[in-house]
């Protein structure tokens, strides 16, 4: 993870509003960027004391399976930022039970702990947000 | 209204940064506010002023330029995304500043919306 | 919610997962590619068109017309132009986007 995060400008308007913020991934690791920047952009969000939730949809699902070993491809294993995300209070993760079950995917299959969701429960997560922020 | 609006694709690849453009004209045109556009992924290829499209097309970069002059529109392109794409702040158009991700975040907590365009 | 879409549906799962995912009530705008998912005697038209029963959709005329498919247009969908597509986001508590 890149160490800089300039920009942190905790002015008036800011202090104290609570919203609730989703990040929306949907497309799988490695094969392009959306999911490393992301999760970036969720590490930052972190400072500001929102109410943040990350969801992961259709091939997002993948960003989180176990045993990611990226020497082959030499390109940075950033999966295990997903287990460090709880020290950062961000503890709700999402998953589409569909998303899942289409890949041939279980809970156990994943490397940190999630709250798996039928569609009505997420489309009703979703619903609830704020702000989505999609990658 | 503000709108804040996050582009995640550079320009003429993909159609994003030109319906976010569309967008953010349309909303000042209509009495809102559209006080920050954050650039994040290849999104920050849209910064660049050494950009020469052909005469006849459009030039996505200097109309972004324009909007801000003329609207008070902060374009602001992600330091850590900018760094790996190597835009930094020699190579930016008018208008454009380089922050962090802070200033996305901080734009969907105070804008009453914020709309992503990408790929 | 307002939910935007703007891959065609014959490339990704957006509109597929969207349509899925939208609570009743909801409005979906279809912009760029995705406008094809608008069009009649498609083999997506079908699940758009009864989707229809619980969300209302919308696409975006300028990108219809680009893309010649403007007189394709199913029966229930509503054009907007950029202006619209200010007023829709307006208008919803909250948006997101399917990319």
């Amino acid at each position: 993870m890149s160490d800089v995060t300039g920009g942190i400008d905790m002015d008036d308007e800011t202090e104290g509003v609570v919203k609730k913020f989703m990040f929306l991934n949907r497309k799988a690791p490695y094969g392009t960027i959306y999911a490393l920047e992301s999760l970036e952009v969720v590490l930052i969000s972190a400072a500001f004391d929102q109410d943040v939730s990350l969801a992961f949809v259709d091939d997002g699902v993948y960003q989180i399976v176990k045993g990611q070993h990226t020497k082959g491809i030499d390109q940075k294993n950033f999966s295990p930022t997903y287990r460090a995300l709880e020290g950062y209070d961000i503890e709700k993760l999402y998953v589409d039970k569909d998303s899942l079950e289409a890949r041939g995917l279980s809970e156990e299959d994943l490397l940190v702990d999630v709250q798996v969701l039928d569609s009505a429960a997420m489309a009703d997560k979703m619903a609830e947000q704020d702000v989505v922020i999609s990658f | 209204m503000k709108f804040g609006i996050l582009v995640n694709e550079g320009p003429y690849n993909h159609q994003a940064t030109d319906s976010a453009y569309q967008f953010a004209k349309a909303a000042i045109d209509k009495g809102h506010q559209v006080p920050r556009v954050f650039f994040y992924h290849d999104g920050v290829y849209n910064s660049t002023r050494l950009t020469e499209p052909p005469q006849d097309d459009r030039n996505i970069v200097a109309r972004w330029s324009k909007l801000a002059e003329e609207h008070n529109v902060d374009l602001v392109v992600c330091v850590a995304a900018g760094l790996r794409r190597g835009i930094k702040d020699e190579v930016l158009a008018p208008g454009f500043r380089i922050s962090g991700l802070g200033q996305l975040v901080e734009a969907g907590i105070q804008y009453d919306r914020l709309v992503t365009f990408g790929d | 919610m307002l939910h935007i879409v703007n891959k065609s549906p014959l490339e990704r799962n957006a509109v597929d997962t969207c349509l899925r995912l939208a609570t009743k009530g909801s409005a979906v705008l279809l912009i760029e590619d995705a406008v094809y998912a608008a069009t009649k005697g498609s083999a997506v038209s079908a699940k758009v068109q009864a989707a229809m029963a619980n969300l209302k959709v919308y696409a975006l005329a300028p990108d219809m017309e680009a893309r010649g498919v403007a007189g394709r247009v199913m029966e229930g969908v509503n054009l907007v132009d950029y202006n619209g597509f200010v007023d829709l986001v307006a208008e919803h508590n909250n948006c997101q986007s399917w990319l």
